[in-house]
């Protein structure tokens, strides 16, 4: 892992973690943010930490460009010293997979997919060696997933999965982007899953939809009266599968302002997950089951 | 006090300076594609220079308006009317209540600025007044303006008419549009060839091109560097682990045409960039019409920073001129 710093335009500092994608990566580069934040330089704007990157916004009439680089240049030894730890909250994910929304748009954008004959969730299952879809959804949502990035449009969620490289789910994206995708589409490129915050164009395969608004400009859910955007960098989630049924009793609670997502409280360590992924994740779930 | 919109336009959304601060939650910084033309209308008609006005594209609307106010049009040459008698562009003149204020066809430019004295006063959004529609924020329920809306406007002080944003202090596009590129961010993905090519290439502004940004054509696709793609990125050799984009960097998706991302971009995604459009040239880009020749120059950062200071003083010019 070599961290490269590069200047994007005269406004911007870009620095990349790694090349790929990686826990330790993803940990570093939210460390290094925090540690610039922390840093209260003078001229700083904007601080976006990406899966294994981040980039600093800058005025250069306030901070050169030089000067800026080498202030964060020297603030990447604090990132190698911070504890790799995290606190931060686990959240359960309601997951109607295999619903009829995104099974009626993976249907009308069928010639723009790797695989016209089958459905996104077939192909994703197959190229990954499951003997099932079932079997596919299971890997999908057994063991959790941090949120690593924020982004592309409002409040949309990159998640990555807490298991070992070599259990790490991986789908192309569509051959052409689609120009729909339903609302709170549960979707996944590479080796990330994420959550579409707004109908749109996307690329990501589609496996399924959360009745779990994330993302509200008039702040009318209740649980985004404070802010209108639910996830941050850090967050972890665990996928719930439901059925019909109980999608539209939360969607209903949502609309009524009455759901409560159930949150914990949790400490993440990253040697302590390195050491023993299983017993961590266990852990992480239990204290979701406790909340 | 409002403005009445008659008729639309082809794309007419109330902009003022931006949202920053939110880049980190996907949410963009939006404003004005041409800040300075937005800035230059407000001083006009006596407004804070980040006062929210109307950003026209290619074709004006027409507003009747429910008071007597001062209006300034700048940025694209899209000659203005009220009632149907012509006025002058970058200079301020009034219109009484219950006037009509029309427009002529575009003659050059892409973006008009419509500042009208008091400002635009629609609830603002995460601090600002800008519309970004994807995510339902800013301008009238997030949204383009429409046929039918009653669009508040604040209070004025009263200022005289007639004064004007001299030509020479107006930036002209040039042919062809020369847009200044520091090179940077995944820029050593390309072949050394590739490179060259991309700043020897005459290319034009693609078709599609809009406030999330700028596509352009004609020139040669760009090579990429041989490599074993790195876990996560995506087996395109273009695709990289998804990351941030900054405002201005230029994604090549499969290495055919670049995007240069503008004021309501995704924040991020998984396109590796070759670098950046320098901070002076981006107002420029907002009043690029498609199929206008473009060239990519090369810069460095000293002469980037020199740019920015030669378009700042510039801003100062205006407010000496104006003050």
């Amino acid at each position: 892992m070599k961290t490269r710093y590069t200047y994007g335009g005269d406004e911007h500092i870009y620095v990349e973690m790694d090349d790929e994608m990686s826990l330790d990566a993803f940990f570093k580069s939210l460390s290094m943010s925090n540690a610039v934040r922390d840093a209260k330089i003078d001229g700083v704007t904007e601080i976006c930490p990406a899966n294994a990157s981040f980039q600093v916004k800058y005025d250069p009439d306030v901070i050169s460009p030089a000067q800026m680089m080498e202030q964060i240049k020297n603030l990447e030894h604090k990132a190698e010293d911070a504890d790799k730890r995290l606190k931060t909250r686990i959240i359960e994910i309601p997951v109607f997979y295999q619903d009829p929304w995104t099974h009626e748009t993976v249907m009308r954008f069928r010639e723009r997919h790797q695989d016209p004959n089958g459905t996104d969730l077939d192909y994703a299952a197959r190229i990954n060696g499951f003997d099932s879809v079932d079997a596919f959804i299971e890997a999908h949502h057994a063991q959790p997933w941090f949120v690593s990035m924020v982004g592309f449009v409002a409040g949309l969620p990159f998640l990555y999965q807490l298991v070992e490289r070599d259990k790490q789910l991986q789908v192309p994206k569509y051959l052409r982007p689609r120009t729909d995708t339903p609302k709170q589409t549960v979707g996944y490129g590479g080796c990330f899953s994420c959550i579409y915050s707004v109908r749109g164009a996307g690329g990501y395969q589609m496996f399924g939809i959360t009745p779990m608004t994330i993302f509200d400009p008039t702040q009318k859910v209740s649980y985004l009266r404070d802010f209108m955007v639910f996830f941050k960098p850090g967050d972890i989630v665990k996928w719930k599968p439901i059925d019909r049924a109980e999608y539209d009793r939360i969607l209903a609670e949502v609309e009524a302002g009455t759901y409560a997502p159930r949150i914990a409280e949790v400490d993440f360590d990253l040697d302590a997950f390195n050491a023993d992924m299983a017993g961590t994740n266990a852990k992480l779930m239990e204290a979701l089951n406790d909340a | 006090m409002t403005l009445k919109i008659l008729s639309p336009g082809l794309s007419t959304s109330i902009q003022d300076l931006g949202r920053p601060g939110f880049f980190h939650l996907g949410i963009p910084i939006g404003g004005a594609m041409d800040r300075f033309a937005l800035r230059c209308a407000n001083m006009l008609v006596g407004n804070p220079e980040g006062a929210a006005g109307l950003e026209v594209v290619f074709m004006g609307p027409e507003i009747e308006f429910g008071r007597d106010a001062l209006v300034a049009v700048t940025g694209a040459e899209l000659p203005p009317k009220v009632d149907g008698e012509p006025q002058p562009t970058w200079t301020a003149f009034p219109v009484k209540k219950g006037q009509k204020l029309g427009f002529d066809f575009l003659k050059s430019g892409a973006r008009a600025y419509i500042a009208v004295s008091g400002g635009i006063d629609t609830p603002p959004a995460l601090g600002s007044r800008s519309t970004y529609p994807i995510g339902a924020l800013g301008g009238i329920d997030g949204r383009a303006v429409q046929a039918g809306d009653m669009v508040p406007i604040g209070e004025a002080d009263a200022i005289e008419p007639g004064f004007s944003v001299p030509e020479s202090l107006r930036r002209g596009i040039g042919t062809p549009a020369e847009l200044r590129v520091l090179p940077g961010l995944y820029w050593h993905r390309l072949t050394k060839e590739a490179q060259a090519g991309f700043f020897a290439d005459d290319w034009s502004v693609a078709p599609e091109a809009d406030r999330m940004g700028y596509r352009f054509k004609g020139g040669k696709p760009l090579e990429f560097v041989d490599r074993t793609q790195p876990f996560g990125a995506g087996a395109d050799p273009s695709n990289i682990v998804d990351g941030c984009y900054s405002y201005g960097s230029i994604q090549v998706p499969g290495g055919l045409e670049p995007i240069v991302l503008h004021r309501d971009a995704v924040s991020g995604g998984g396109y590796f960039t070759l670098g950046a459009i320098i901070s002076a040239d981006m107002d420029l880009i907002g009043q690029l019409q498609p199929h206008t020749p473009v060239k990519f120059r090369q810069v460095d950062m000293d002469q980037a920073l020199e740019a920015r200071h030669a378009r700042k003083n510039m801003l100062r010019d205006v407010r000496a001129h104006l003050g």
